[in-house]
């Protein structure tokens, strides 16, 4: 690198070290010219959206050298901007740089969302890290773009043609004369490659593979056995101090005054930090800031009030509201008025929390303008830019680590708590870890979105649907804080940011083409967009509104955001149409059904159970004792990201209405499998999260304030339940595009089991959670 | 503050602390130990978990004065990377984990309840963790690893 380079770096507040890990590394080196480029795009930033909905980085995602480093001992380092937060990507990433570089995977290591060095990928989110990464683009397009070159390199030290040498373990080979031989890390050293990516490089092909596709076991999970795995909650930095905050009471509430005297003396307490409505205290240790928070004496004013929870759903339809279609049919009103039977049903979800296992942490080190947080957020970059305004110093004077936290499933706590550590360590000048009460945690997270569902569907004689129409309510506030809405989570309001802002407007006609990110289209219908038909499905009078609210809480993408409510609502309503008909509810869903992947999924699951075809419920109920049944559900999740379908069994206990679930059957489709054990892993996770979201989780809030702020409050299922049985069948398709595995399970949970309570006993619910509660007033309304 | 001697994962310990202090954040802080964590500071989860005199107890709300002249063993105490204790061994043959946050408490709790109840069924195993919490739902894999270290630990 040269000098000027070098101090180009040094003014954006880079050291030497951050880019020269070690003697020996070459590739990751910025010429003259790129740094220039880096700096301009740096002072740049905040123009046009890059490729991932990202801002212009100084790690630029079209070399190279921004995503793989090959050390003169022959180990590879990759930067990746997604991260491992429990989900198996740092281990499904490695295996594919193995397997694309032909290395053992010992001899990759794996750089996760360090803003001084990895490439910017937006979010890890979305079931979206395989299809990013493990397509023909990004890391994968880095893996087979350095083979590809480090054969040119061989072919030349060899004076071998490339298509005569071979690749295995990091040595390339003659195939003709195994003497000629040469490592990665001898073609490397002392030369420097200035590679741009090169799409034409080819892959390898799944036939090929001996790392990828395989059941290759965690790479964290021995450490984290056996305790020694560092989780940001144990990161240490030399003179660092503690925090916590004081939350305000009440949803809305805003700061009087705030009494220090009242923590004055406390032993240990440093500083008590107000930044209009933010407070936080900083002490030597963490009992000691966790006791002067608990005791501080500040004053706020009322909170805004909050809509009663017992009403919730109406009061949402009441609201002024931003209206979208998905999808909007000529004629649809027509179709449903001469329709020979109009089947309606509504339904409820709550809003639910990501309720992490761990409260949030995060360490900040703030010397001036400059500074470096340790987050576990799920969004390096964009935190970044959020912190950089959180705290009034520039975005490129800002390093964010990842440091993997409790898992998240969508936004928990480790977006604000990195906010929390870095304004805490600014007012101090210190670096501060900051440890979120369970309190301040739960109360204060952006919940998944409450809904509320009308499903309509008309029938021709022969009991076929020709129309569906879906109409569906949900508040929302605030969300991922993005580059620039640091408003969107709870230290950015506190500290006098906006969320951003709700403008009620009317629905425009859907134009493009057919856009099911949220899945409010069921699979069911044919998705006519634009002219194409771009849905899973067959009825072609087809519509989808939404209305979205303002909410009085956060919220954000609690795993299979909006889908998860939306399938809950569609998958429950086509067991109900398909009960009227009184035809099975495999058949019936086929019957409707156009996507052959969906079509073969749904009966790959029904298969694996030894589905009884016969219309539900089952016959002769008992009115009374243990009730049994089954019920499936099917989705293809985001419209284009992942074929799942779920049979579920269970039990119902009529005379206490719990209902316990004995097997789950899942099927699942997501194009070529990276591992399957991490597959296999993520669909029983999901599965289960699924079940406990949908017999007992939901946020619950009085006239002020949220009242579920603890393990008590909000239940969770624990080890102890009755966990079923989970099979899962699992579609390699290796030809076929890498699609997300890791919300697809969940998405269909709450359906299948409802529509299992309904086969066994008659009875349908249609709000989730299915308490006890709801299980017997629904059972003391069935009619059978 | 206070003085106060303590024996972990067989060491000896001396920390002056306010007597009031949680054991966890002795421990996670004044020892810097990885496996105890901070889930709820409410006894209700279990992240926090250690083993005293054979129990497994909540460090998140266990005064340290109490655990004077105590012999404590957390996760890291059982076994190492290299050499893991046959229940973590046990889990890391299931791959029984996600996070691997929950570990801690899922780990000692079922070691600590089977070194009491050897020949407990899985229905007891699963009683015993009724107020063990896992959020990302490893339930089907721990289940497997625990019973796998009971067969185990049997023979």
């Amino acid at each position: 690198m040269t000098g000027h380079a070098l101090d180009a770096l040094a003014r954006l507040g880079f050291s030497r070290r951050d880019f020269l890990k070690s003697s020996g590394v070459l590739i990751v080196s910025f010429a003259a010219a790129d740094v220039a480029a880096a700096v301009g795009s740096v002072q740049g930033r905040g123009q046009a959206p890059g490729q991932f909905g990202t801002r212009a980085s100084h790690v630029d995602p079209a070399q190279l050298d921004s995503w793989i480093a090959i050390a003169a001992d022959g180990t590879v380092t990759a930067y990746t901007g997604k991260c491992e937060f429990g989900q198996g990507i740092l281990t499904a990433q490695t295996q594919l740089i193995a397997e694309e570089l032909s290395v053992p995977i010992d001899r990759v290591k794996m750089i996760m969302c360090d803003t001084d060095v990895c490439p910017d990928q937006g979010t890890t989110s979305g079931s979206q890290s395989t299809p990013t990464n493990f397509n023909e683009r990004n890391l994968a397009q880095a893996g087979a773009t350095a083979r590809h070159a480090l054969l040119g390199l061989a072919a030349e030290r060899l004076v071998v043609p490339v298509d005569q040498l071979a690749v295995a373990d990091g040595v390339v080979t003659a195939t003709s004369d195994r003497s000629k031989r040469v490592t990665y890390g001898d073609l490397v050293a002392g030369k420097k490659l200035h590679v741009k990516m090169d799409p034409a490089s080819p892959r390898k092909t799944p036939g090929d593979w001996t790392v990828l596709g395989k059941p290759v076991p965690r790479l964290d999970m021995t450490a984290m056995a056996t305790g020694v795995f560092e989780f940001v909650h144990n990161v240490r930095v030399p003179g660092m101090l503690h925090g916590a905050v004081v939350r305000p009471p009440d949803v809305g509430a805003t700061l009087v005054s705030v009494d220090e005297s009242s923590v004055r003396g406390m032993p240990g307490v440093v500083k008590v930090v107000v930044k209009k409505n933010f407070v936080g205290v900083v002490a030597d240790k963490p009992w000691q800031a966790m006791q002067a928070a608990a005791k501080l004496n500040a004053t706020w004013t009322p909170g805004v009030g909050l809509p009663n929870q017992r009403d919730f759903y109406d009061y949402l339809r009441k609201q002024p509201a931003r209206d979208a279609y998905v999808v909007k049919a000529a004629g649809v009103d027509e179709t449903l008025a001469k329709a020979a039977t109009v089947v309606k049903a509504t339904y409820f979800h709550p809003y639910q929390m990501h309720g992490s296992m761990g409260a949030s942490c995060a360490v900040a080190d703030v010397q001036g303008d400059k500074a470096t947080i340790w987050s576990p957020t799920q969004s390096a970059y964009p935190t970044r830019s959020g912190a950089a305004m959180v705290l009034g110093i520039p975005v490129d004077n800002i390093r964010v680590v990842y440091v993997r936290g409790s898992g998240c499933y969508g936004i928990n706590g480790a977006d604000t708590v990195s906010y929390d550590a870095a304004l805490l360590s600014q007012a101090v000048g210190k670096p501060v870890k900051v440890q979120l009460s369970r309190k301040d945690e739960m109360a204060w997270e952006n919940y998944g979105f409450a809904y509320v569902i009308d499903e309509r569907a008309g029938l021709d004689a022969t009991g076929g649907i020709v129309a569906w129409d879906h109409e569906a309510w949900f508040p929302s506030r605030g969300g991922r804080p993005g580059y620039n809405q640091p408003g969107n989570i709870v230290t950015g309001v506190l500290t006098g940011f906006e969320p951003a802002p709700f403008a009620p407007r009317s629905a425009a006609e859907p134009a493009g083409q057919f856009n099911n990110g949220s899945n409010a289209a069921p699979s069911y219908v044919a998705g006519r967009v634009g002219g194409r038909a771009g849905g899973a499905g067959t009825i072609t009078s087809e519509r989808a509104l939404t209305h979205t609210i303002a909410s009085p809480f956060f919220t954000g993408p609690l795993r299979s955001p909006s889908r998860l409510q939306n399938t809950f609502a569609h998958e429950c309503f086509m067991d109900e149409v398909a009960a009227r008909v009184k035809v099975d509810p495999v058949a019936y869903r086929l019957r409707h059904l156009s996507d052959p992947r969906l079509k073969e999924i749904l009966s790959a699951a029904a298969k694996a159970a030894h589905w009884d075809a016969r219309p539900s419920p089952k016959p002769n109920i008992s009115r009374t004792g243990i009730a049994v049944g089954r019920g499936i559900a099917c989705v293809l999740y985001e419209g284009d990201n992942g074929y799942v379908a779920m049979v579920a069994d269970v039990e119902v206990d009529q005379a206490t209405g719990k209902v316990t679930a004995r097997r789950f059957v899942v099927a699942q489709d997501c194009g070529p499998i990276s591992n399957p054990d991490g597959m296999r892993n993520q669909i029983e996770g999901g599965a289960l999260q699924g079940l406990s979201r949908a017999l007992g989780e939901e946020v619950t809030w009085d006239d002020r304030k949220v009242t579920s702020v603890d393990w008590r409050t909000y239940h969770s299922l624990p080890l102890g339940f009755a966990v079923p049985a989970i099979e899962s069948v699992l579609i390699n398709r290796s030809d076929g595009e890498a699609m997300g595995a890791g919300e697809t399970a969940i998405t269909i949970v709450a359906a299948a089991v409802g529509n299992a309570i309904f086969d066994a006993t008659g009875a349908r619910i249609r709000e989730v959670p299915f308490t006890p509660e709801r299980i017997k007033a629904g059972l003391a309304a069935r009619r059978l | 503050m206070s003085a106060i001697s303590l024996t972990v994962n067989g060491r000896a310990h001396r920390v002056d602390v306010d007597p009031a202090t949680p054991l966890l954040y002795v421990l996670s802080d004044d020892l810097a130990l990885r496996g105890p964590k901070f889930g709820c500071g409410l006894g209700q989860c279990g992240a926090c978990t250690v083993i005293v005199r054979g129990r497994a107890i909540r460090s998140c709300v266990t005064p340290v004065s109490t655990m004077a002249g105590a012999d404590v063993t957390t996760l890291e105490g059982l076994g190492t990377p290299e050499k893991p204790h046959p229940i973590q061994k046990a889990f890391i043959d299931e791959q029984a984990a996600q996070c691997g946050f929950c570990l801690n408490g899922v780990i000692l709790t079922a070691k600590a309840f089977l070194d009491a109840n050897p020949k407990a069924g899985d229905a007891e195993i699963q009683q015993a963790l009724s107020g063990v919490l896992c959020r990302c739902f490893t339930h089907t894999r721990m289940l497997k690893a625990i019973q796998q270290y009971a067969r185990e630990r049997n023979l």
